[in-house]
């Protein structure tokens, strides 16, 4: 192993906790995430921002985690999906359990996070909306159904 | 009644019970084989022995249930509705139910594995007889601490109560049960009497999966684990020739670079013909590194060259194949009624189309990965694979190690789709840490998983029907396929048993490019062809759609021969219901309504699909869906499979297009391979045949037939006959008339 010592270091500030990393300057967020710091519930699905699986908030912001580099991340207030809520409680969270959304469960944590950072700015949105922030996150068992209605379920409660 | 029935084992075998040391009594059965009549379940937890017993159910002194689900779960559903089964018969509540995913690691297991949606329907059976005998046992065990007989006591939701009113809970009298004798003979609950089975269940992993906790095989992770990405040849036909690995090396985290594939290969010089060492049996250069990214980086720091070890191919070529096969008489015969050649000679017209459909790779969410760490004492493999046991077999064959070293845990898989019944990753894990000896994890790029794949062959099917005196006569199938042909009893399915003189004839070209099981294997395509020609024949005919097909079903109930896979009656059954509640031929002004019927992995499914133009395209907005899979045992489950079958067959019909150039498949991710996303999905429509006939599977049957209803519906839209999949890379070809 080379080099290791010289990494170049990065306080993230995740789930309201900072940690300090090593990690090369263009590693992804993501990956930072899931093999340093073991925050697993942030998926890898195509690494270009394609799929939605990585999806974190940024200051708020429904962001691929897959995309942004790890020196961009610093000084940024980043949600994964474990910070989402303290008891996975937050009103998606509940809406998909009551709506029983999976069936593989691969993408749901990527869907969770688009949806909650989109009802957050829109907590009354139309369905054509809901359709619109959606379309960026792939469900390849097609649970599309029963994620557009946990939307509305969603929606519901925090309106 | 179907579902009540008085069991009587023909092997005492079939259940073994243990004391626990903790007080606590686990009982372990073999799902499909009796186990060997002298082995008991481990008390150890830690060591459930996965060889004799391959599911669990643990009732501790406080009566709770642990169940440790014995198939692999690929998004189907199995690891809720199995152990609802269990559950049932066990008669406790549902909510002191707690679900485990078993270890597995068989020798002597058949049939554990996700494919061909046979879980529930096999496991119908033999899972109720489980939860049923281990409830009889504690009946037992409260029955002669009250010294009564046990025929007057009664068990319900975890209560033993007797004649006198008293009551025991199954927690105070499990240790006592465990000591007793399996009973022989245990009498099933009446349907009418279930109280779990038919009610909506919700996935058993559901506050994991919403909270983000490790579940799957890429968030497996052990003390010392190293990461592994593998460079494949980027051409189908080419291998390694040279490569030099020094820019990869010097990326910081990149640990070393090797390379694997001559244990596969020896194993493949050895003679067995195993598609899951063909997949291996080239040299790789593998990166290992201390973590994902720093894999990833080294793999696109190798410079390697390629060599060509056979022609690559593209999809012309594919395309001429594939047509000389239609147009030749290469073909095996899989079904043969009547005489087709005389009923073609005698017609007053013969009717022909073809229609055609690409090569598909799976993209399941979750790339392939496996963990392995092979050590000297044992080789231990975690991760998703649809078919553990094959794993193991295959792991121990390529180590030369004997089968009980191999131990393999199952993670919840993301996505499977016939994709994760091929071992070729677990192979390429375990060469890479018996090769460093550290544990380690080897990862697919969503590149490597499109590019490197084994893929939904292309296809053609060509149907020709003989029409005299306006009755069809005579039906010819010629199917023309990439390395395989439709098996088993696909050629018995409708319109067997319905027309006279019926033929189905099967070639395949070989090809260098890896292919394999996709989703409803053969008739994903095959429904999707067979319900656009009967929608194109009976316009030709002039006769209505939904009569010719009930004509048809009518005319199959005579039929005797036994290979006929499919209840006329019960597909007779699903095309009335939708009809009943799509609005059939009463569609509102602007949607279009297309029509397809079709049986496969055992259950009978109707639909209709409603489209509308929207900016000269169509676009799906419903589908009604009727569904015969007799009991539905989790309704909840239930309909997230049928409509996400519905809505990927869609998609796939639809959008989803993979060729090659050159032995270069032309996508390698998500910007240039479309799947389908929420704005181009149909609201789904579900509904059931009420039936108390045995369950049948529900991961793969509503897709197939959905493509025919969308191609039917555009047609009626557009005047637009769709043969070539997907519909919409194909919506201005020029039809191509071959009759």
């Amino acid at each position: 192993m080379q080099n290791i010592d010289n990494m170049p270091t990065f306080n993230l500030k995740i789930n309201n906790e900072t940690h300090t990393v090593e990690a090369d300057m263009d590693t992804p967020l993501l990956w930072v995430l899931r093999d340093q710091i073991d925050l697993v519930g942030t998926k890898y699905g195509c690494g270009i921002g394609q799929c939605g699986a990585c999806t974190v908030h940024v200051d708020g912001t429904a962001t691929r985690s897959c995309l942004l580099q790890v020196s961009q991340a610093e000084g940024m207030n980043i949600t994964t999906i474990e910070g989402l809520s303290e008891h996975g409680d937050h009103p998606v969270q509940q809406a998909w359990k009551e709506v029983d959304v999976p069936q593989c469960g691969y993408c749901q944590a990527g869907q969770i996070m688009t949806a909650s950072a989109f009802l957050d700015k829109n907590p009354n949105p139309t369905e054509t909306q809901i359709r619109n922030a959606m379309h960026g996150n792939i469900c390849r068992c097609a649970a599309y159904n029963n994620i557009e209605e946990a939307v509305k379920v969603a929606a519901e409660k925090l309106s | 009644m179907a579902t009540s029935k008085q069991m009587t084992f023909s092997r005492r075998s079939f259940l073994k019970s243990s004391a626990l040391a903790s007080g606590g009594m686990i009982i372990g059965f073999n799902l499909f084989n009796a186990c060997k009549s002298d082995v008991k379940p481990s008390i150890d937890l830690s060591k459930l022995n996965y060889n004799d017993f391959n599911a669990f159910i643990k009732i501790s002194p406080e009566g709770k249930v642990t169940i440790f689900a014995p198939n692999p779960e690929i998004g189907q559903g199995v690891k809720t509705s199995m152990p609802m089964l269990i559950a049932e018969e066990l008669d406790v509540a549902w909510k002191d139910v707690y679900v485990v995913q078993g270890d597995l690691d068989t020798k002597n297991f058949t049939r554990q594995l996700a494919g061909g949606s046979q879980s529930i329907r096999l496991g119908w059976e033999p899972l109720r007889q489980t939860g049923a005998t281990a409830k009889q046992m504690l009946v037992n065990a409260a029955a002669a601490r009250w010294g009564v007989d046990a025929s007057e006591c009664n068990a319900k939701l975890g209560v033993i109560t007797n004649a006198n009113g008293e009551t025991l809970g199954y927690g105070d009298v499990v240790s006592e049960a465990a000591l007793l004798e399996v009973p022989e003979n245990v009498t099933l609950k009446d349907s009418k009497d279930f109280t779990i089975i038919g009610q909506g269940k919700g996935n058993v992993d559901i506050d994991k999966i919403i909270t983000g906790k490790p579940l799957f095989g890429l968030d497996y992770k052990e003390e010392g684990m190293l990461y592994a990405t593998i460079l494949r040849p980027p051409a189908f036909g080419q291998i390694l020739d040279s490569f030099d690995a020094a820019a990869a090396k010097a990326i910081p985290g990149v640990i070393d670079v090797i390379t694997i594939g001559e244990k596969a290969k020896a194993y493949i010089e050895d003679g067995p013909n195993s598609w899951t060492a063909r997949f291996n049996d080239h040299e790789k250069v593998v990166v290992i590194a201390n973590n994902t990214w720093n894999a990833i980086k080294g793999k696109k720091a190798i410079k390697a060259t390629w060599k060509e070890e056979s022609p690559l191919e593209d999809t012309a070529l594919h395309d001429k194949k594939l047509n000389a096969i239609l147009d030749g008489n290469t073909f095996s015969t899989m079904r043969s009624d009547g005489n087709v050649k005389k009923a073609f000679a005698n017609a007053d017209t013969v009717f022909e189309r073809t229609y055609e459909s690409p090569f598909l790779p799976h993209s399941c969410m979750e790339p392939m990965n496996f963990f392995a760490s092979v050590t000297p004492d044992k080789v231990h493999l975690v991760g998703p694979t649809q078919t553990p046991a094959e794993a193991a077999k295959i792991v121990s064959k390529l180590l030369d190690r004997d089968i009980d070293d191999v131990h393999v845990e199952m993670t919840r898989m993301g996505g499977g789709f016939g994709r994760r019944l091929y071992n070729d990753f677990v192979c390429e894990a375990v060469e890479i840490s018996n090769t460093i000896k550290k544990p380690v994890k080897m990862v697919s790029t969503r590149e490597d998983d499109i590019a490197t794949g084994i893929y939904r062959p292309a296809k053609k099917y060509r149907i020709a029907a003989s029409l005299k005196e306006g009755e069809i006569t005579g039906y010819h199938l010629k199917e023309s396929n990439i390395d395989s042909n439709m098996y088993g009893l696909i050629p018995h399915f409708f319109p067997a048993g319905a027309i006279e003189n019926y033929q189905v004839d099967t070639a395949n070209y070989r090809s260098n490019i890896s292919t394999g099981a996709w989703r409803a294997p053969y008739t994903n395509f095959l429904a999707s062809a067979e319900q656009s020609f009967f929608d194109e024949l009976a316009e030709e005919m002039g006769v209505d759609r939904i009569q010719l097909h009930m004509d048809l079903l009518d005319k199959a109930k005579n039929n005797p021969d036994p290979k006929i896979d499919y209840s006329p009656e019960r597909l007779q059954g699903v095309l009335k219901l939708v009809v009943d509640k799509s609005n059939w031929g009463k569609a509102e002004e602007g949607v279009y309504q297309g029509l397809s019927v079709y049986y496969c992995h055992n259950t009978h499914v109707a639909e209709v699909a409603d489209i509308v133009m929207e900016n000269g395209l169509p676009l799906v907005k419903k589908v009604t869906c009727a569904v015969d899979c007799g009991v539905v045992v989790n309704p909840l489950g239930a309909l997230n499979q049928i409509k996400g079958g519905i809505i990927d067959g869609i998609g796939h019909a639809m959008y989803s297009d993979f060729g090659f150039n050159n032995g270069i498949p032309q996508s390698n991710n998500f910007n240039t391979y479309q799947l389908i996303r929420m704005g181009q999905t149909p609201k789904v429509d579900v509904h059931f045949i009420e039936s108390d006939m045995a369950p049948t599977g529900l991961g793969e049957p509503t897709l197939p037939p959905v493509g025919a209803a969308v191609a039917n519906a555009i047609y009626k839209a557009t005047g637009k006959r769709l043969r070539k999949q997907p519909y919409m890379s194909n919506m201005n070809v020029e039809e191509t008339v071959l009759g």
